[in-house]
Order: C-alpha cells, then structure tokens, then sequence
C-alpha cells in the first residue's frame, strides 16, 4: 500500500514548480494578459524541453509516456503559478485521444508535440453541451459548422475537435475557411474562442473514436481539476501569509479566530480534494473502469471547494484582496472559469450519478 | 502509487475471513450465553486466541503478543466490518486506557488491569470533562487532597459515558493545587463502587438512555490509594493527552457505508410514485456528498500511507475529525430530507424508515463534531499547528 508520489514525481513536481516560479512570476502574467492569446510560445517551448508537452506521448514518438498522475501534477503546478499555456489540450486532451487511433499524420503530430513545434487546440465543448446552435458536420469531405469556447485556437498549428459521438476531426490552425474569434471571459490566462467553419478541408477524420472521446474528456476533467487545485493552493498560502504579516488593532489578523478559522477550513476541504485528484490519476492508469465516475466526481467537487477557497481567501487579504495590483484575482478567475468548463458542476453531478444507473442516461 | 496490500497481506486477509466464516456470532449467541457480558468476554476470549484482538498486547498482560503491524490492524478493521462482525468492544478502557497504561503504567498496574479490560470483565469509563471545563479541560477542578496514603477525591464529572455500568474510572483531577494549570493535574485509576461516588444519568438531545448513554458523576470525599495514580502526581496532563490522541484516532469514522445505505434508502423512498432518486435536486445533493466521501476514503488510504512510512503527514493530518463529522451530519441530513414529513418520526413509531436510524445518526454526528475536541477547537489546531497562524493572545489581567 502506497498512496502517494514516487520519488520521481515528487522530482517532477518540485522541477516544474521552481522553472515556472523563476521563469513565469506573476509579473510576466500580468504582461501576457495583454496579448490577443496569453500563451507564450517560448514559455511552451522551454516546457517541452522539461519534457512537459510530450508528458503523455509514446517513446516511440519522442515522449516520456508517463502516467495520468504526473501530468495532473504539472497541471496542478500550471495552477498553482497561473500559467497560461495549452498544456490540458494539446499534452494531456489531444494526446490520449490520438495515441489509440490509426492514421499516418499521428506519429508526426505526437512527435511535434513533444518536441513542443506543434501546439494543438481543442474545441470539445460541442461533446456535452450544444449552445448557440454550435456543431459541426461533416458532409461531402468538408467541415462546417461552429463550435465554441474552442481552447487555444488562437495561436494554434492544429486544431482537434469530436465531431460526433464516434469521429475526431483535425484541422489546420489557419485553414482556408475558418473564422476564428476571441471570446473575452473574465480569465485572462486562458485563450477561449469561437470558430466558425466555412467547407474547410480536415488534415485527417478519425473513426471509430467514441472511446478516444470519452476517455479525452476524463483526461481532461482530470487535469482541469488538478489545475484548479493547483490555484486553490496557491490562494491558500497567499492568504495564510497575509494573516501572517497584516495587523489591526494592534495584533497580526492571522491571530484572530474568524480568520484561523477562515483558513482552517479551507485547508481542510483542500487535503482531502488533493487525494481525490491523486486517485482519479491514478485510476485513469490501473483502474480504468473506475476514472468515469472519479473525473466527473473530482473536476464537481474540486468546482465547489475552489469557489469557496478563491472567494474566502480573497476576504481574508480584506480590501487590498479586491484590487488589481495585488493580483489575487488572476487565481480567482482561473478557478471561477474552470468551473464552467468541460461540464460544470450540476452536468457532472448528474454524468455520475448516470455512470453508477442512479440516473437515466438523457 | 500502489494501492495492493501486497501477497502476505492479502492471506492475511483470507485468515480473517475464515475465521469470520467459522465464528460469527449468531444473532441467538447472546441469549445462548446468559448475559451480554458472559458472551463478550467469551467472544473477545476467542478472537484474542487467534489475534483478532488485543493482537499487538504483550501475552504477559492477556495479550495475543505480536508485532505491531498498522496493516494488519486495518485488514481486520476492512474485515470485520464487511462480515458486519461486532468487535465487542464497548467502553473505553481497551481504546483509551490500556494504550495509556502500556506507555505510562507500572509493570503491577499493567498486570493487574491490562487483561481483564481486554477480555471486558472490567469495564471503564473516562472522567475528563467537568461542567466549568470543557474545551479548556486543563482548567479543571475537582480535588484530591492528602490523607495519609490516601487522597480524598470532591468534584464532579461531565459526559462521561457508561459510567453506569463501568466497575472503574480512569480520571483526571488536581492533586497539587497550587502548581501551574497543566502541571497539577494526576491520573488517577479507582473503583466505582467506592463510597462517596453519585452517578446520575445525562439525558442528551436524542432522548436515549442506551448504550451510548451519558452520565454525571459526583464525587464526594472518595477515598483513593495514592499508588493508584498513573505515572507521577502532576503528570496526569501529559499522559491525559497520550489518551486524547487514541480518541481522535478512533473518531476517523469512514462514511462510506453510510452512503450506500442512503443510496437504497433513496431507490425504495417514493412520493406520488416518484423515488427520491429521480428527484434531480436529491440526486445532486447525493452525488456532492458521495464525492465528499469519496475524497475522504482516498485521504484515509494517503494518512494510512504516511503512517506506515513513518512521514509526518503534516496539516493534512490534522483535518480528518473536522470533516468526517461534519460530513456523517450532512449525509443523515439528506437522508432526512428524502423521507419527507416521515423523515420526522421517531422512536419506533409505526412507518419509521431504516428502524430510526437516520434520526438517531444525526444526533450521534452532531455529537460527534462537538465531543472529542470541538469543530473550534479542530480549527484551532489546524490554523495554529498546521498553518503555523500565532495564538490569540491571553487578554490583559485586570
């Protein structure tokens, strides 16, 4: 019996967290949130040299094949510092999807990504909620349609999205025929669009994808729930800091009991939420059968407990917590987007209770 | 990661079971036996023979006498509660006092209370809580002065659970009245049957008068030996918190059956011919608490996990009591709220669901988040030990 992280993972962990706090500080967050797409391709490429970005690739392609729990731990990390990369789509989402099916572009797109020369983006939203009159379909070896809330399109060689239940299309970043626009959401550190598509011919159709889909969206549900408690972490030691060196009346405010008690819970619902994740990743590895119900039961319960965290531990800092400058809000608004993302609470609730025949699958 | 216990684990768990197959009681054993205490002391004889119990005591205090093994322990625990077997035990002395009496007891203490305590012939209540001290229990009261050999023992005891029943307790009093708060305290072993001694019954909110009853304990001139103390006069606080630390340990209650039973209560559960089930708003209370519980189960197997390697787990460790509690309440509550307007019957009322157990489970749980070191209490401790946050300081005198 032994629940926890390898040596190897612990290395892993403490690598990526000391590259990502000396190379992208919150200052150079700040910087990104400026541009049309946050991603910085030189932080992406020094990712991949850290063997980040093929985390997930076969050997055979150039990866460090690895396991589900190390790359929630780099999202975790990614979090924890409010990174703004397209590490969930394209090093965790595109590759379990792409590594279980058969086409001669694969081998190459895996390469790429984990040489870090091919950045994907992932427009998976249409897969579990149609909004807006959003889908796309393939008819006549031509796509068209819309799909929205694609992630990291903006800057993206290769764009994968699901297409229906059983097939995965890719497409080029800059096809002839796609209309990409920036949709703004309150989390700057992340790229978010609509694309539009207008008979654009895709680099490759893949069948018989239905497995690949889903065990994409757990992949994902997974590593969004580990960024988001990557950022939960961070709130916390922020807040736990402040109590430590703000005064009033007369006495550091971390010495008061309504703001122990503050953090006491937060970090109580965090502990327990970080064995969640752990598990889930690891399940995803040796226990297949179980990661369904444990990536929509982590990614919900991480939703809850990270919405309270971001706004208790913003209370905590007072005032000073609600300014721009003290940039407390970048970690708050990762949490409060991830939310929504790949489900939501409520849709995942309701996916797990239908995994385990409490619900009728709608 | 490796979530296996590991081959000689898992015969080890294949000798439990056998022996769960072979030896669970009936549900007529306890009549077959005459008393409930003639049948406990027989079947906790028996499972001390084979290591089920009293496993880890050394045999020259009744003990079975192996090495402490932590996986072991939990092996018998996973077993022993999917044969839905009682251990037995029921009152405080196998799980607070003998832990104490082996770290601190003299060799004649051990002897003469480790095996009959383990075998049940003496049961054991704990005299800790008073009404003037609660959380701040080292601000105690009640005395024992010098009489010769002797102290004389005035105060009175809060909470203390079966006492009615207990032939002995294990208490906390002050023997050096004007030491420092924690260092006059001693720990102290007497019999209840000593004159001087009232016990009166302690009706809680849940009305019973049960197993899991409470009493307060009056104490008036009771003579006690001073060799009776444990450990040295004013040490009683230090080896008190040995005995507090096996509490919280034991308080780490898993909720995971209590999910699945809510589950089936919810499938049977109708309301104009819709089960509670297919009330979405239901259904979405019980998915939030069944992931609560879920993380809770992980974060038992990575405490476990620390444990067994020796690493502190550090505030992780800490947080445990806090949020089982609160989430045993949170699931009687849903469970509750499924029934409807029967979810308030009570008292083996005709049409009580589960035979009362929700009703009486609520009022356990709250129980249970203020006993054993309250909800405030928890929290101080995880923002002070765990989060490194400083005291709040003592208000000015005068």
């Amino acid at each position: 019996m032994d629940f926890g992280l390898s040596e190897d993972q612990q290395m892993l962990d403490e690598t990526i967290r000391s590259f990502l706090a000396d190379r992208v500080p919150i200052e150079e967050v700040r910087k990104l949130r400026g541009e049309d797409c946050p991603n910085d391709r030189t932080i992406w490429q020094s990712l991949a040299e850290l063997g980040v970005t093929g985390i997930l690739v076969p050997e055979a392609q150039g990866g460090s094949q690895l396991s589900m729990l190390d790359a929630c731990l780099v999202a975790q990390a990614l979090g924890h510092s409010v990174t703004p990369t397209p590490f969930i789509g394209s090093a965790v989402m595109v590759p379990v999807a792409l590594r279980q099916l058969d086409h001669p572009e694969i081998a190459g797109w895996l390469a790429g990504i984990a040489t870090g020369e091919i950045a994907f983006g992932v427009a998976a939203t249409e897969a579990f909620s149609l909004r807006e009159e959003a889908g796309i379909s393939f008819e006549g070896e031509r796509l068209n349609g819309k799909a929205m809330m694609a992630w990291d399109a903006c800057g993206a060689d290769l764009i994968l999205f699901p297409i229906d239940g059983d097939r995965i299309a890719v497409i080029r970043g800059d096809a002839s025929g796609l209309k990409k626009t920036k949709l703004v959401t309150t989390d700057t550190t992340r790229c978010t669009s609509e694309l539009i598509l207008d008979q654009v011919q895709p680099e490759a159709v893949l069948a018989d994808a239905s497995c690949a889909i889903s065990q994409m969206l757990d992949a994902g549900r997974l590593a969004l729930a580990a960024d988001s408690l990557g950022a939960a972490e961070a709130m916390i030691e922020q807040a736990v800091a402040y109590a430590k060196e703000r005064k009033q009346f007369e006495r550091l405010i971390g010495s008061f009991q309504a703001v122990k008690h503050m953090c006491a819970e937060m970090i109580s619902e965090l502990e327990p939420a970080r064995s969640l994740v752990w598990y889930g990743a690891h399940s995803f590895d040796t226990l297949p059968a179980e990661t369904p119900l444990m990536a929509c039961h982590a990614l919900a319960h991480i939703s809850e407990i990270g919405h309270e965290i971001a706004s208790v531990s913003t209370q905590v800092h007072g005032g000073i917590g609600w300014t721009d400058e003290q940039n407390l809000h970048f970690w708050f608004k990762r949490i409060g987007v991830a939310r929504g993302l790949l489900g939501g609470p409520g849709l995942l609730r309701e996916r797990a209770a239908e995994l385990q025949g409490l619900a009728k699958a709608s | 990661m490796d979530l296996e216990y590991g081959e000689r684990y898992e015969d080890f768990r294949q000798e439990v079971r056998a022996f769960l197959e072979k030896n669970k009681p009936g549900e007529d054993s306890i009549e077959a036996s005459g008393t409930r205490r003639e049948w406990l002391a027989d079947w906790l004889g028996l499972q001390i023979e084979h290591g089920y119990w009293a496993r880890t005591i050394p045999k020259e205090y009744g003990g079975y006498g192996a090495q402490p093994d932590l996986l072991e322990t939990v092996i018998m625990d996973e077993e022993f509660n999917r044969a839905a077997v009682n251990r037995g035990m029921s009152s405080q002395g196998p799980s607070m006092l003998v832990p104490t009496l082996l770290e601190h007891g003299t060799e004649e203490q051990k002897k003469r209370w480790i095996a009959p305590t383990m075998r049940s012939e003496i049961m054991w209540c704990q005299g800790y809580s008073e009404p003037g001290s609660g959380s701040d229990l080292a601000s105690l009261q009640t005395s024992a002065r010098e009489d010769g050999d002797d102290f004389l023992i005035s105060g009175q005891k809060i909470w203390t659970s079966t006492a009615d029943k207990s032939e002995m307790i294990f208490i906390l009093v002050r023997t050096e009245p004007d030491a420092a708060k924690h260092a006059g305290i001693s720990y102290i072993l007497l019999p209840m049957d000593t004159p001087g001694i009232e016990v009166q019954p302690l009706r809680t909110m849940s009305g019973d008068l049960g197993d899991n009853s409470f009493n307060q304990v009056f104490f008036t001139d009771v003579r006690v030996p001073q060799a009776n103390v444990v450990g040295k006069r004013g040490e009683g606080w230090r080896i008190a918190n040995t005995t507090l630390k096996h509490e919280r340990n034991s308080l780490n209650a898993n909720s995971e059956g209590t999910i699945l039973k809510l589950i089936r209560l919810m499938e049977r559960e109708t309301s104009n011919g819709v089960s509670a089930m297919a009330n979405p708003v239901f259904r979405d209370r019980l998915m939030k608490l069944q992931a609560r519980s879920m993380a809770m189960k992980f974060h038992a197997m990575r405490m476990l996990t620390c444990s067994l390697k020796d690493e502190s787990p550090g505030v992780a460790g800490l947080i445990t009591k806090l949020r089982n509690c609160q989430l045993n309440f949170d699931i009687s509550s849903l469970a509750i709220d499924v029934m409807g307007e029967l979810g308030a019957l009570y008292d083996h009322t005709e049409y009580e669901r589960d035979r009362g157990y929700w009703q009486s489970h609520s009022f356990f749980s709250l129980g249970l988040i203020i006993g054993g070191g309250t909800a405030q209490i928890q929290k101080n401790i995880i923002s002070e030990r765990g989060l490194g946050l400083p005291r709040e300081p003592k208000p000015a005198k005068g």
